[in-house]
C-alpha cells in the first residue's frame, strides 16, 4: 500500500515536527521547585499523530489531483454548495442561463440570520463581547478590504485610521464633552482626512513600497500618541470613556454590553451594505481597474490619483468608524491597542477570507477573532493550534475561504435574436 | 475638400537620457483615414505611441489632438486619462486587459470616462445614477456585439483565447467614445483568418461608428490591404511616408527592413 520512501519522508516529517515541537510539548519548568520536567511521552504522541498524519496526506496525494481532494472535501460537498447558492442572487446553470436562486430560500435564509442576531445576545454576556468583537473586525475587514482586495493597494498601516477613530471620541469626549452619535460621523471623517493625507505622498507607490511606507504609517501614528502626553495622556491612555447613550436612559452593565452589540450589528450591516454598493458601481469598478492594470486603467480614462485617493478615503473612513466603536466598547485606550499586531490581524481577516469578497471577509474575521476565544479550552497549545490552522488554510486555499466572485449582469437584448 | 485634422505631430522626439527613441517625428492624420505606422522592430513606434497618449513626456516636439470640430489641443505632457477623455484611446502590444473582472466590466471601464455617477450615487444608488448605469452595461454590450464577444459577456477575461482577448481590447477602447483609436499590432499572434476577420472588424469600426484608426503592424499583407497611408521608421527616425503602393517601391523602406543590396563579388 505504501512505498517505503514515502513512509521514509513521513518519518522525517515526524522527527522535524518533534524537533520543532520539542521546546513547548517536552521541557516544562516548575518554577517553583526550580527543576525540569521532561514530558517525553508528548513527544511520542506528536511524532506518531505527525507520522499517520503524513502518510494519510500521502495517500491523497498518491490517488490524484495533489491535495485537491480534500480540500473538496471542504468546498465542494452538499452543505457548502447550498450556502453558496443561497448566497447568490443568481447562478449560472450548465446550460448558461442565469438564473435567480429561489428568493424565498434566500428571505428565509436572511430571516433566520436576523433573528439569531437579535436573540443572540441574550443567552451569555461572555459571548456577546466577543462577537461585538468580531463584529468589529468585520467593519475593519471590509474596510481595509476596499484598500487592499478592490483598488489592490497593500496597506499594512490600518490600525492607524482605527486609532484616529478611537481618539477622536476619546478626546473629543474629555474634553468638549462630545457624545457617541456625535463621534461616529466624526471619527469617520477625521479617518477619512488622514486617509488622504497618507494617500497624498504615496501615490507614486505600489507593492513592497507603498507596504512599508504604510507600516511606517502606522508606526508613526502610535509612537505620536504615545509621546503626546500633553494631548493624548501617552501611555496611560485615556480612561472613562462613557458607553454609547440610550436617549439618556441609565443601563445596567449588561445592557450596555447588549446595546454595544446592537449597535455593532447595526454598523457591520450598514458597512456591509456600504461596500457591496460600492463594488458594484463605477467607483468599485474603477478600483478594481486599477488593481488590474495601471497603466491600462489609466490610458482607459481613469484618473489614478482621484482613485487611489479614493480608496485610502473610503477604506480609513470604516476603521474610524469601528475605532469609534471600540472606544465606546472598552471604555478605556491606550496606544498599546493600536500596533502593528492589529493590522497584521485585519489584514490576515481579508487574506484568509478571500480578497476582494465581502462574504469572505465576514467569515474570515469571525473565524480569525472568535477561533482563538473558543480554542481558549485548549490552554496553552491554542496559539499553536490557531497558526496550524492559518498554514493549512493557506495551503489547500490559497485564494482564500470564498473567492473573488464577479457580478452576472443580466443583459437586455432589446428583441435581438 | 475640407479635412479635418485629427492628429498633428510635429518634431516629435524623446530622449532615455542619451537614447534617442524618436528623432523629429512628423506625423498627420485625417478624419475617416486609416493609417499605419511600420518599421522594423526596435524602430520606436509603440514608443511614438507610448508619447501621444500620455504615458510619456516627449522631450521636444508638438502634439495636437482634434476632432469633434474642436480647435486642435496641444497635448504634450497630458495625462493620460485625459487624453482618454479628449478623444484618444489605444489597445497594447502585449495584451493588456482587467483579467480578472467579466468580459463587459472591462468594456464598461471604457465607459467610466464618458459617465459621472460618485461615490454618494453609488450608496444612494438615485434614479440618475441606475440609469446611467444601465446605458453603461447597455452601450458595453452592445460593442461587444459588434466584436462578436457577446457571448462571453459574464466571463473572465483571462479566460478568453487570444484573439478573444486582442478584439476585447479594441472593444475595451472604443467604449471611451474616440475619435482617434490606435491599435499596437493588433494582429500579433493571429492566424491568417483571424486576421482576415481583423480586416473586416477594422474598417467596420471606421465606417460604422466613425472612428479614425492609426495601426502599427507587422503583418504586411494587412497593412497593404487595410491602410490608405503609411509612416515608415527606422532607428527612432521616420524615413518615409506614402500610400502603400509608394512604400512598397521605396528604396529607403526596402533597405530598412532587408539591409543594402549586396553587389555580387
Amino acid at each position: 500500500m505504501f512505498k517505503l520512501s514515502e513512509i521514509k519522508k513521513s518519518i522525517i516529517v515526524a522527527l522535524w515536527f518533534i524537533f520543532l515541537t520539542f521546546p513547548i510539548m517536552v521541557i516544562k519548568v516548575n518554577t517553583i521547585d526550580n527543576e525540569i520536567i521532561w514530558r517525553w511521552h508528548n513527544m511520542f504522541t506528536i511524532g506518531i499523530a505527525t507520522f499517520t498524519l503524513s502518510l494519510i496526506w500521502r495517500y491523497f496525494q498518491e490517488t490524484e489531483g495533489s491535495g485537491q481532494k480534500i480540500a473538496a472535501l471542504f468546498t465542494q460537498n452538499p452543505l457548502t454548495r447550498n450556502i453558496k447558492r443561497i448566497l447568490s442572487s443568481s447562478r449560472t446553470t450548465k446550460d448558461g442561463v442565469i438564473r435567480e436562486s429561489s428568493p424565498t430560500i434566500q428571505r428565509i435564509f436572511y430571516g433566520l440570520l436576523i433573528v439569531v442576531a437579535l436573540v443572540f445576545p441574550f443567552a451569555n454576556d461572555y459571548q456577546t463581547t466577543i462577537l461585538t468583537t468580531a463584529l468589529m473586525y468585520v467593519i475593519l475587514g471590509l474596510g481595509l478590504n476596499i484598500a487592499v482586495g478592490l483598488a489592490g493597494l497593500l496597506h499594512l498601516g490600518y490600525v492607524a485610521f482605527y486609532a484616529v477613530g478611537a481618539y477622536t471620541y476619546a478626546l473629543l469626549n474629555m474634553y468638549y464633552g462630545v457624545g457617541f452619535w456625535v463621534a461616529v460621523p466624526l471619527g469617520g471623517i477625521l479617518a477619512t482626512v488622514f486617509g488622504i493625507a497618507l494617500g497624498i505622498p504615496v501615490l507614486r507607490l505600489r507593492g513592497d513600497y507603498l507596504a512599508i511606507v504604510t507600516l511606517g504609517f502606522g508606526e508613526i501614528t502610535r509612537i505620536t500618541l504615545e509621546n503626546w502626553d500633553a494631548l493624548t495622556n501617552g501611555p496611560s491612555g485615556i480612561a472613562q470613556i462613557p458607553k454609547p447613550g440610550l436617549f439618556g436612559m441609565e443601563l445596567t452593565t449588561q445592557q450596555g454590553i447588549m446595546y454595544v452589540y446592537y449597535l455593532a450589528v447595526g454598523l457591520a450591516v450598514l458597512t456591509v451594505f456600504a461596500t457591496y454598493r460600492l463594488q458594484n458601481s463605477r467607483i468599485g469598478r474603477a478600483l478594481m481597474a486599477m488593481r488590474e492594470d495601471e497603466i491600462a486603467s489609466q490610458a482607459m480614462g481613469i484618473d489614478i490619483t482621484r482613485t487611489k485617493l479614493t480608496a485610502f478615503a473610503l477604506s480609513a473612513f470604516f476603521a474610524g468608524v469601528a475605532g469609534v466603536l471600540f472606544a465606546a466598547k472598552t471604555g478605556f485606550i491606550n496606544p498599546q491597542s493600536f500596533t502593528f499586531m492589529e493590522s497584521a490581524i485585519i489584514l490576515s481577516i481579508v487574506v484568509l477570507g478571500g480578497m476582494g469578497s465581502i462574504i469572505g471577509v465576514i467569515i474570515g474575521a469571525l473565524i480569525l477573532i472568535l477561533l482563538p476565544e473558543y480554542l481558549r479550552e485548549v490552554g496553552n497549545y491554542r496559539m499553536l493550534l490557531f497558526g496550524a490552522s492559518m498554514v493549512i488554510m493557506m495551503i489547500f486555499r490559497p485564494q482564500g475561504i470564498v473567492s473573488n466572485v464577479r457580478k452576472v449582469y443580466k443583459i437586455d437584448k432589446g428583441g435581438q435574436k | 475638400m475640407a479635412t479635418e485634422t485629427i492628429l498633428d505631430v510635429k518634431q516629435l522626439t524623446m530622449d532615455f537620457g542619451g537614447l534617442r527613441a524618436l528623432n523629429h517625428v512628423d506625423l498627420t492624420i485625417n478624419k475617416g483615414e486609416i493609417v499605419a505606422l511600420i518599421g522594423p522592430n526596435g524602430a520606436g513606434k509603440t514608443t511614438f505611441f507610448n508619447c501621444v497618449t500620455g504615458i510619456y513626456t516627449p522631450t521636444g516636439g508638438d502634439v495636437f489632438l482634434g476632432g469633434a470640430g474642436r480647435v486642435p489641443i496641444r497635448i504634450n505632457g497630458v495625462k493620460p486619462n485625459r487624453i482618454a477623455a479628449l478623444g484618444m484611446t489605444r489597445t497594447f502590444q502585449n495584451i493588456r486587459l482587467f483579467q480578472n473582472m467579466t468580459v463587459l466590466e472591462n468594456v464598461m471601464i471604457g465607459r467610466h470616462v464618458r459617465c459621472k455617477s460618485g461615490i454618494f450615487g453609488a450608496l444612494t444608488r438615485s434614479p440618475a445614477t441606475r440609469s446611467e448605469e444601465k446605458k453603461a452595461i447597455a452601450d458595453a454590450y452592445r460593442l461587444l456585439q459588434k466584436v462578436d464577444l457577446a457571448d462571453w459577456a459574464n466571463e473572465f477575461s483571462k479566460n478568453l483565447p487570444y484573439g478573444a482577448q486582442r478584439r476585447l481590447e479594441i472593444a475595451r477602447a472604443m467604449a471611451t467614445d474616440p475619435v482617434l483609436l490606435l491599435l499596437d499590432e493588433p494582429a500579433a499572434g493571429m492566424n491568417p483568418q483571424e486576421t482576415q476577420e481583423l480586416d473586416t472588424l477594422i474598417r467596420k469600426i471606421r465606417d460604422e461608428e466613425d472612428i479614425t484608426i492609426l495601426l502599427i503592424e507587422h503583418d504586411m499583407k494587412l497593412v497593404m490591404n487595410l491602410s490608405e497611408r503609411i509612416y515608415v521608421m527606422d532607428y527612432g527616425s521616420p524615413i518615409a511616408a506614402g500610400t502603400p503602393m509608394e512604400i512598397k517601391n521605396n528604396p529607403a523602406v526596402i533597405k530598412a527592413y532587408l539591409g543594402e543590396e549586396v553587389v555580387d563579388a
